[in-house]
């Protein structure tokens, strides 16, 4: 019990610090913003060091409930990396968007979601993931409509609640068909009777699991509601969906179909090849007509997501780990590019969005579109930048697996995903100028662009050596 | 013998009752006719053995379900005799519907005469002489804990989520400040006048 309790310190850290911080919002009201806002991000902080003891590779918990390994604290880290980000965005953000002000609910809502997702990707038993999953989804639920006078922010959240729950009745009903005819909800027990002979009632619970899931990390044919719920939800709410979301519906992904359903490897092949080249494409091409940058940055995560997939497909120790990689990569550049999103507001100080409003920004605001240049290349996947090592890895892993056409389509579909990224370069530095955009008020903002360009700048190949260990000794932990 | 007797005392009242729900005019008396239906399926359920479930009908139905109904069926304005009015326009699909339920219970009964499903491997059932309640509360305390806990946090999310999307505070209203309400003394309230004759009173 003790162990237990230890191993699930980070869970225990954002629950708690999440239920102190709501009665201190609840009693303190509007005027506790401020503080609840930098104690959530101190509670991320402690539940991220709590890693460090045996949450980060104990083993079992909870008589194999769930699972601390580090492949789990590698995700985890990046999970509340990126919440802390979006609370750290959220005061400025509200305080340039007229009519709503940010409550103190929305860094402990947050803080949920962060235990929800930490959950999630720890696993090892369908009950923790389901649990996981609604906690941190009801959540977002609530987030992605937090603006309430805001019309667009109503119709993301509740188109986000609609088909968010459909895809939870999904999830559920592949997660009854499995307990059903393997009599366990523990992955270990599942492997087991997939391996064994099975009927036809396992291979159908398998297909409705990956369909829930690839519905919460947004792969085509599930992504309907992300380019909807990417523009409406509040910007530093999309900067969490399109990041922690993504790194913990992706990992959990990963690890049922790794530990659960591992010995049917040639059984969720087809799905994962179909979803990442789908993903790919239709995230491409979906991308080139948009006007709205988060729009444009919706599509540019479910291409993403396709790529990520074709880490899986290959289905390896090195797959894993080069899974783990992109998604670390992924992150940094796609907080990076919210960051910059966010800087873009008119001479009045509101936020706007459309992409044409970036013209000639390298001349009015030479750093800020310096530093976009470069997540948009980095995203793109362009050599001299970091973003190019995670989709060398990825396809090095398909081609070891003897995915050769799958890597060559990928490449392909990462050609034409190049054009709209190059696009907004090409509004930045060649078109004349438009509206001048405010310059960076505050430091904190500036310092995290800072932060996150330098890490994708080719100094961030320095982190190679890092990054391989880290995420090759948490992909052996799956193994 | 005890347990026959039961049995279809049980059997008859529910089934009396469930045909009262739905013919009773008055649609209070409908849901008071519920009430002993769901107090009687509880009997009948405590006779199989399942007191768990006994006591989740009545709390959960009894206590909590059927007193929503009546609420709603007292609070709302509801014109019955209109919703009865299509009751001939409707009577063949309804039929319709009665005859596909008809169906799928012979179905089923024919299929589970027939022998179980073989499903892979089972759960194993609980340990003989462990009241169903006993077992129950040892699974959700003490293996399934994790699960628990975290399922209370989405139901606290759920209530944040609520109260987050919908309460407003609205300026102008002057709502009961029970503090100073508390605070005030009959002193502060009252005055003790002795007004002079002939002087009147002075307010």
């Amino acid at each position: 019990m003790n162990a237990s309790l230890l191993m699930t310190l980070p869970e225990l850290v954002l629950a708690a610090g999440a239920i102190l911080l709501m009665l201190v919002s609840a009693w303190g009201g509007q005027t506790s913003t401020r503080g609840v806002s930098i104690a959530a991000v101190a509670v991320l902080v402690g539940a991220g060091v709590a890693l460090a003891g045996p949450a980060g590779a104990g083993g079992e918990a909870w008589d194999g409930l769930y699972r601390a390994d580090s492949f789990a604290a590698f995700a985890k880290i990046l999970i509340f990396a990126a919440s802390a980000v979006a609370i750290i965005l959220a005061p400025g953000f509200f305080e340039r968007t007229a009519g709503d002000n940010l409550r103190p609910e929305y860094p402990v809502l947050i803080l949920l979601s962060a235990a929800g997702m930490s959950m999630m990707v720890s696993a090892n038993d369908l009950l923790v993931l389901y649990v996981g999953l609604e906690l941190q989804s009801l959540a977002a639920y609530v987030l992605a409509s937090f603006m309430r006078r805001d019309t667009r922010s109503a119709e993301a959240g509740l188109k986000y609640f609609v088909l968010g729950a459909l895809a939870s009745g999904i999830l559920l009903y592949g997660i009854s068909l499995v307990y059903g005819f393997s009599g366990s909800t523990l992955f270990p027990q599942i492997a087991d009777a997939y391996a064994g002979p099975r009927s036809l009632g396992l291979t159908f619970g398998l297909v409705f699991v990956f369909a829930g899931l690839a519905f919460k990390m947004g792969a085509v044919p599930f992504h309907m509601w992300t380019p909807d719920v990417y523009e409406g939800a509040p910007t530093p709410v999309t900067a969490l969906f399109a990041s922690a979301q993504k790194v913990a519906a992706i990992v959990i992904a990963v690890r049922v179909a790794v530990a659960a359903m591992g010995p049917v490897t040639e059984e969720w092949y087809p799905i994962v090849i179909f979803a990442s080249l789908a993903s790919i494409f239709l995230g491409a091409v979906g991308a080139i007509g948009q006007t709205n940058i988060k729009r444009l940055l919706a599509y540019s995560s479910i291409n993403n997501v396709g790529f990520a997939l074709v880490g899986l497909a290959a289905g390896t120790q090195q797959g894993v780990a080069s899974v783990l990689v992109y998604l670390a990569v992924y992150v940094v550049m796609t907080l990076g590019s919210f960051l910059v999103v966010l800087q873009m507001r008119d001479a009045d100080g509101q936020q706007v969005e459309s992409i044409a409003s970036l013209s000639g920004m390298s001349r009015t605001r030479p750093g800020l579109a310096f530093a976009l240049m470069m997540f948009m290349f980095s995203l793109a996947g362009i050599p001299p930048l970091f973003g190019f090592y995670p989709k060398l890895a990825i396809f090095n892993a398909a081609v070891d697996a003897g995915l050769f056409p799958l890597a060559v389509a990928a490449v392909v579909g990462s050609v034409v995903g190049a054009y709209y990224y190059l696009r907004v370069v090409k509004t930045m530095f060649f078109d004349e100028p438009g509206e001048v955009f405010r310059p960076v008020e505050n430091p904190v903002e500036g310092g995290l662009i800072a932060v996150a360009a330098v890490l994708v700048s080719p100094l961030g190949y320095l982190a190679i050596p890092l990054l391989t260990v880290w995420t090759t000794t948490a992909a052996k932990a799956l193994f | 013998m005890i347990q026959a007797i039961a049995f279809y005392l049980f059997a008859a009242v529910v089934l009396l009752s469930a045909a009262l729900t739905i013919t009773a005019r008055n649609p209070v008396h409908a849901v008071l006719w519920l009430i002993l239906a769901f107090f009687n399926a509880a009997g009948l359920m405590v006779l199989v053995g399942a007191e768990f479930i006994a006591m989740l009908l009545v709390i959960v139905y009894v206590g909590a379900v059927a007193v929503l109904f009546l609420f709603v069926v007292m609070m709302m304005d509801v014109d019955f005799a209109q919703l009865r009015a299509g009751f001939a326009r409707y009577a063949v699909i309804g039929l319709a519907f009665a005859v596909a339920l008809a169906a799928e219970i012979m179905i089923g009964v024919g299929a589970y005469s027939a022998g179980a499903i073989q499903l892979a491997r089972r759960a194993a059932p609980v340990a003989e002489n462990v009241p169903n309640i006993v077992a129950l509360g040892s699974l959700l305390y003490t293996r399934y804990l994790f699960v628990f806990e975290g399922a209370g946090l989405v139901l606290l999310v759920a209530m944040i989520g609520a109260i987050v999307l919908t309460h407003r505070e609205r300026a102008g209203t002057r709502p009961q400040n029970v503090t100073r309400q508390v605070m005030r003394r009959p002193g502060d309230a009252t005055r003790n006048v002795k007004p002079a004759v002939g002087q009147g009173v002075e307010l």
